[in-house]
């Protein structure tokens, strides 16, 4: 068995997925390679190399893959793949983005979003919004995975993996960047955040969210929301946690004035302690809370604040 | 523009589904379907696009059981001109999806193919990176907006870090997120004449696609259900207790 995982960055930093996804492939085989494919991302390569059990870490450095544009990844990947039996991407937006695409130039099947792996060819994933747990099989020669980084501890960083330039350039005609926006924020990212505090419609608009700044501070957490709160224009997209949003399992995650939507819970309900703070006592997110206070979030935050 | 709009029918997203108790699937008997969340929106922008003068023609697919053309017809109720079922009674994955897609887009061939970013109940988010693959066209993802300009597509994209626009030469993939727009209700009078609109049945087995798939479903469990339920009476019990009995705070 010999792995390839895409390594998760922003040509700058390695993302804490990366050394998850490597303990996920340690439980299909020894042979580990990273793959760092972006620009000027030679720190990030230096960090992958640093994961216990990374046999290589391959950088594919060139201006073609500055936005990881799945056109291009997805062609380079495809043409790496020969050499390996399972292709590891986190299930993020960028792995979301180009594995499929990967599969399909492979003739092979995706696995989605595994939190498990079973054996070298059996998975297990959520779906229905993960009401179910499926455990699939694949008899394809070549698996290709997006992983759930939240089900996976992270490995270690004692290693000094070689590190190897491949001079594979991909690019294409059909699509190309244009801008992005990104929200710039000092907190930890929601995927790798151990607190998380999340506000939804309850927080009444995007204002009322500076509520959570102060708590969110003292507990070093990361600011979620659910998706009525990101709809409602209360605050940015990429807080959605969720089904459609981001997957997250923190060691504690409050969720204020959020009624708990399966839909939401499919995002959350994994973590390890969950507290509920909603002013109606029928609330479903009650049900699967370790810790409820029922009441009005405009009195409790504050309070909550200061005992901290 | 020809606009091509795959639409799947799916659990309705209001239902909590259950596991059968012989773990073979999980249990759909009774269970309300409708069009998949997602491809509504696929089926909005369609139509908006049309309203605008930009489309000319909506082309609804769904690749399925019989039962399908209901969720066809829906779509076609909503504003589609005409729809394509893809006949079948296996329990198909987005790979064969996919390639029966991309015989629909061969035949033809559309100036944009507007899917849904996922399906809630496979949860896949992998067919319309897949038929753009199979078709060799640009992808635009995960779409928060989408404009039409001559010959190109700007496509925002909701990404994890905030938004990306990218710009795809036509023919191109969409997806659809959430944020794409509200789709709208059909009215009664479209639903009447919805009934009139032409629906083609194709069977799968009959457009040289191998249908079988390399995945098999080995068992269907339910998730480990949480203890929760327990209230706290204040803040000070709330904090105490996540310092002293949970650990999870200093
Ligand atoms: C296809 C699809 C995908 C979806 N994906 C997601 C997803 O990824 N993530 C997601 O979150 N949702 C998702 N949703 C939406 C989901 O179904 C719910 O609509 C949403 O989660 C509700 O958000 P909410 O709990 O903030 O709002 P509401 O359900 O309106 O709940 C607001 C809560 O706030 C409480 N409240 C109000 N005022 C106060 C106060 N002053 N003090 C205390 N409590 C107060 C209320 O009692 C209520 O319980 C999806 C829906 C669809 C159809
Ligand atoms: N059986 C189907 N018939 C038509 N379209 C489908 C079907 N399955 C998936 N799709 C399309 O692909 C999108 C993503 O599905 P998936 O990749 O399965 O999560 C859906 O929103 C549909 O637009």
């Amino acid at each position: 068995m010999s792995i390839l995982i895409y390594a998760e960055h922003d040509n700058t930093e390695l993302k804490s997925e990366t050394a998850k996804l490597v303990h996920a492939a340690q439980q299909l085989g020894s042979e580990i390679n990273v793959l760092v494919a972006g620009y000027q991302c030679a720190e990030v390569a230096q960090a992958a190399a640093q994961i216990a059990g990374v046999n290589q870490v391959l950088v594919a450095d060139n201006a073609v893959y500055t936005h990881q544009m799945a056109e291009n990844i997805a062609s380079l990947v495809s043409e790496l793949a020969v050499d390996y039996s399972h292709i590891l991407a986190a299930a993020t937006t960028t792995g979301k983005n180009f594995m499929p695409r990967v599969a399909a130039l492979n003739d092979v099947a995706q696995i989605s979003d595994i939190i498990a792996v079973e054996s070298a060819d059996t998975f297990v994933r959520p779906i229905y919004a993960g009401n179910a747990i499926a455990t699939v099989q694949s008899s394809d020669a070549l698996k290709v995975l997006t992983v759930r980084a939240s089900a996976f501890d992270a490995a270690e960083l004692d290693n000094d993996a070689p590190v190897q330039n491949i001079d594979l350039v991909h690019d294409n005609t059909l699509a190309s960047f244009v801008d992005a926006e990104l929200t710039v924020s000092e907190r930890p990212e929601l995927t790798a955040a151990d607190v998380i505090i999340s506000g939804g419609r309850g927080m009444q608009n995007g204002d009322n969210f500076a509520l959570l700044n102060g708590i969110a501070d003292k507990l070093g957490a990361a600011i979620g929301a659910s998706r009525a709160a990101v709809d409602a224009g209360f605050v940015p997209n990429d807080m959605q946690v969720g089904q459609t949003g981001k997957i997250v399992a923190p060691n504690l995650y409050i969720a204020v004035g959020i009624s708990g939507a399966i839909q939401h819970l499919a995002g959350m309900k994994d973590s390890k302690i969950i507290v509920a703070i909603n002013k109606d006592e029928e609330a479903p997110i009650f049900q699967i809370a370790d810790y409820g206070l029922v009441g009005d979030l405009f009195d409790i935050l504050p309070e909550l604040e200061a005992a901290l | 523009m020809k606009i091509l709009v795959p639409v799947k029918r799916a659990i309705d997203y209001n239902v909590k589904v259950k596991v059968k108790a012989d773990q073979s699937n999980v249990d759909l008997a009774n269970v309300k379907m409708s069009i998949n969340p997602f491809c509504e929106i696929a089926v909005e922008e369609a139509i908006r696009l049309k309203e605008a003068g930009i489309a000319t023609e909506i082309v609804i697919v769904s690749i399925g059981p019989a039962v399908c053309v209901e969720q066809i017809r829906t779509a076609l109720a909503l504003g589609g001109d005409r729809g394509i079922h893809i006949a079948t009674d296996l329990d198909l994955d987005s790979l064969q999806i996919a390639k029966l897609l991309h015989t629909v887009v061969v035949k033809e061939s559309p100036d944009l193919v507007i899917l849904g970013k996922q399906a809630i109940d496979s949860d896949n988010n992998q067919t319309g990176q897949m038929l753009a693959a199979l078709s060799n066209m640009g992808q635009g993802t995960f779409a928060s907006k989408v404009v039409v300009e001559e010959n190109m597509v700007a496509v925002t994209r909701e990404i994890d870090g905030g938004l990306q626009t990218v710009k795809l030469s036509l023919p191109a993939i969409v997806t659809t997120d959430l944020r794409l727009n509200e789709p709208r209700y059909a009215s009664l009078p479209n639903i009447m004449k919805a009934k009139r609109k032409p629906v083609e049945t194709i069977a799968a087995d009959s457009l040289s696609v191998a249908l079988a798939s390399s995945v098999k479903l080995i068992k269907v469990m339910s998730p480990a259900q949480r203890v929760g339920g327990a209230k706290v009476a204040d803040v000070n019990e709330l904090v105490a207790k996540l310092r002293t009995e949970a650990k999870v705070i200093a």
